[in-house]
């Protein structure tokens, strides 16, 4: 099924003229219509995020207005819009990534589970413990082997647990990587491929057990065969984790995805222009913005 | 191709010289910098003769036994007495007191490093780092007068507490309660004056540890502390045994400092915290002023024996960082 999208995809890619934009907005609702869907009823994991009222700013330069979001379980959300628009540093405020730049601040609510997340006397670790990351480039570390890297979540967050094989098994099958390295787990994390990589990755944030898994645009240095892989992968995972998924590519959001929020600057910070299931804001998305953006006026 | 068959059977042509015309301007930068690679070799080259040069008749007349003897003696001619010349203590003092410091001086500048680069105020990371490094541009002289003054008198109390207590393990044991002027506070001068080097490049090291990983830890709920072990360390174990090994190579090979706060004896002494003790640095201060014709020429074999040893630990620096940087990363 999920082949059949990516031809649709090279499809587009031959055509030399540009397409006339209802093509491309009946292609993209033909992808989101055909997808497989889990149900927005399954209650998978229970856990529940919500963003309220965001803001962000890089030293005085404000560069995220006003986000309100919500991600129920079981739901894969795809963030899409053009470069600079703030989606991923909003990603970042969601497990408080964004900190790290030390210049940033924030303002808003993040709650896991009702609670804020950004609370006085709140335990960071704790929650990136709940809120894993996958980020753009495959960063495994280096030093250690491809069981380790799995594993590595509980050494830095020093947790004790037993049957470690068991969650290493576990983990990369999740990621869909198993069956590839199972029988060279003792060699270095650097001598996979970079899609293999980055399923190592997300192994090793499954690893300790998160109740959302952000991803910033976790397919965009990787090959096509690498990414469709990472997309099953996604879509397996969307039953037991909330799935936050940053990506330029809007197949990739079409694919993958049950709910799309569309980020856009003019000018100032960015925005939340539109948040609709992905069918609708790929088939009848109701700004014109969003329009414009997805059927590649620009952007 | 018209004349294709025909082709298909002659010998591959052979691979054509590729030359560039360089300009004027690049010959004379291209003389300037090759000459000034050469001069460095050269300096190096003629010292390592002129030493071996003026110290053979002595290693001909000694031959292992100068390393391997404890006594130096520079004899005397009135009296009918040989000399006998040997840096074995000496030897053995230089290798202590420069263990020594580098076992004081590595944790303290890794976690001065560390600090610098993760743990500082903002406002203090630039004031501290200028800090660090003014430490490397103080005088050994004035290291060593304010080792003499200053520091000793503490160390020795603190020499005799960590006698007190670890007395049971040999090297803090001592054959007699005297504590000044003991390879310990020789070590513990040393350690601050290589101090600065290790800390520049551990810390070096450490900003160029790629933000990536270290955001991958810590997306992993990482401490600050968790994240250093699994990424900061093994990223720049490299650099960190580079910068160690340089700390000995200075370490080994300091004199002034270490002539004032050590008692030289030619003994070989492994109890640290006693006050005698071996450099062959200092030993040839010591001797430099009073030395006869043939002591002398000892002391420029013991100049080569040193310089020797800096190289080989230099060379072993290296090793050490082309090692960890080919498994490491």
């Amino acid at each position: 099924m999920i082949r059949l999208f990516n031809e649709n995809r090279y499809e587009r890619d031959a055509v030399s003229t540009p397409p006339n934009e209802g093509e491309i907005v009946s292609s993209l609702a033909s992808v989101a219509n055909r997808l497989p869907r889990i149900s927005n009823e399954v209650q998978a994991s229970g856990a529940d995020l919500e963003a309220r009222g965001v803001h962000a700013w890089f030293g005085s330069r404000h560069v995220l207005a006003d986000v309100n979001l919500s991600f129920p379980a079981g739901r894969v959300t795809a963030l899409i819009g053009p470069s600079g628009c703030g989606k991923s540093t909003f990603l970042r405020t969601l497990n408080r990534m964004h900190e790290f730049v030390p210049s940033a601040a924030m303002a808003g609510e993040v709650l896991l589970d009702g609670v804020d997340i950004y609370k006085q006397g709140t335990d960071v670790t704790k929650i990136r413990l709940k809120i894993g990351m996958v980020f753009q480039k495959p960063n495994p570390f280096p030093s250690m082997t491809i069981g380790e890297n799995v594993l590595s979540g509980l050494k830095l967050a020093q947790i004790k647990r037993s049957n470690k094989e068991d969650l290493m098994e576990e983990c990369l099958t999740r990621a869909g990587l198993w069956n590839e390295v199972k029988d060279r787990l003792n060699s270095h994390g650097g001598s996979l491929s970079g899609g293999q990589q980055q399923r190592l990755c997300i192994a090793r944030a499954l690893a300790v057990a998160p109740e959302v898994l952000l991803m910033d645009e976790p397919c965009s240095s990787l090959d096509p065969g690498s990414t469709l892989r990472i997309e099953e992968t996604i879509r397996q995972l969307s039953q037991s984790v909330i799935v936050v998924i940053v990506t330029h590519n809007m197949q990739q959001a079409a694919r993958v995805s049950d709910y799309t929020g569309f980020f856009l600057t003019e000018g100032g910070p960015g925005r939340l222009i539109e948040y609709a299931p992905t069918r609708e804001i790929f088939s009848r998305p109701k700004d014109e913005r969003t329009e414009a953006y997805v059927t590649g006026r620009f952007g | 191709m018209a004349n294709g068959s025909l082709l298909d059977e002659q010998a591959p042509p052979l691979p054509r010289e590729i030359t560039t015309q360089p300009r004027f301007s690049d010959r004379v930068f291209r003389l300037v910098i090759t000459a000034g690679g050469f001069t460095s070799l050269l300096v190096l080259g003629l010292i390592a003769a002129f030493l071996a040069y003026r110290g053979l008749e002595v290693f001909r007349t000694f031959g292992y036994h100068f390393i391997t003897n404890y006594k130096w003696d520079g004899g005397n001619p009135d009296a009918g007495v040989k000399p006998s010349l040997g840096i074995g203590a000496m030897l053995i003092g230089t290798i202590v007191i420069s263990l020594v410091a580098l076992a004081i001086a590595l944790p303290v500048s890794v976690g001065a490093s560390l600090f610098l680069t993760y743990y500082v105020p903002n406002f203090l990371r630039k004031p501290l780092t200028i800090l660090v490094d003014l430490m490397a541009a103080i005088p050994s002289v004035v290291y060593g007068l304010w080792g003499f003054f200053v520091l000793m008198p503490h160390a020795v109390y603190w020499a005799k507490l960590l006698h007190k207590y670890l007395g049971w393990i040999p090297v803090f044991d001592v054959p007699l309660p005297i504590f000044e002027r003991s390879p310990f506070i020789a070590g513990l001068v040393l350690a601050v004056m290589i101090i600065p080097i290790i800390t520049a490049i551990s810390r070096e090291v450490f900003t160029q540890v790629p933000l990536d990983r270290v955001q991958a830890a810590y997306a992993l709920g990482a401490t600050r502390w968790s994240m250093i072990r699994a990424v900061v360390l093994p990223f720049g174990s490299s650099g960190i045994a580079g910068g160690a090994m340089l700390g000995l190579g200075r370490a080994m090979g300091e004199t002034v400092a270490v002539y004032l706060v050590l008692n030289l004896a030619y003994k070989a002494n492994f109890h640290i915290l006693f006050s005698s003790g071996g450099s062959i640095a200092s030993m040839i201060v010591n001797k430099f002023g009073e030395a006869s014709p043939f002591e002398l020429k000892g002391l420029m074999a013991a100049g080569l024996v040193l310089f020797a040893i800096t190289l080989l630990v230099n060379y072993l620096a290296n090793l050490i960082v082309r090692r960890t940087a080919r498994t490491g990363r």
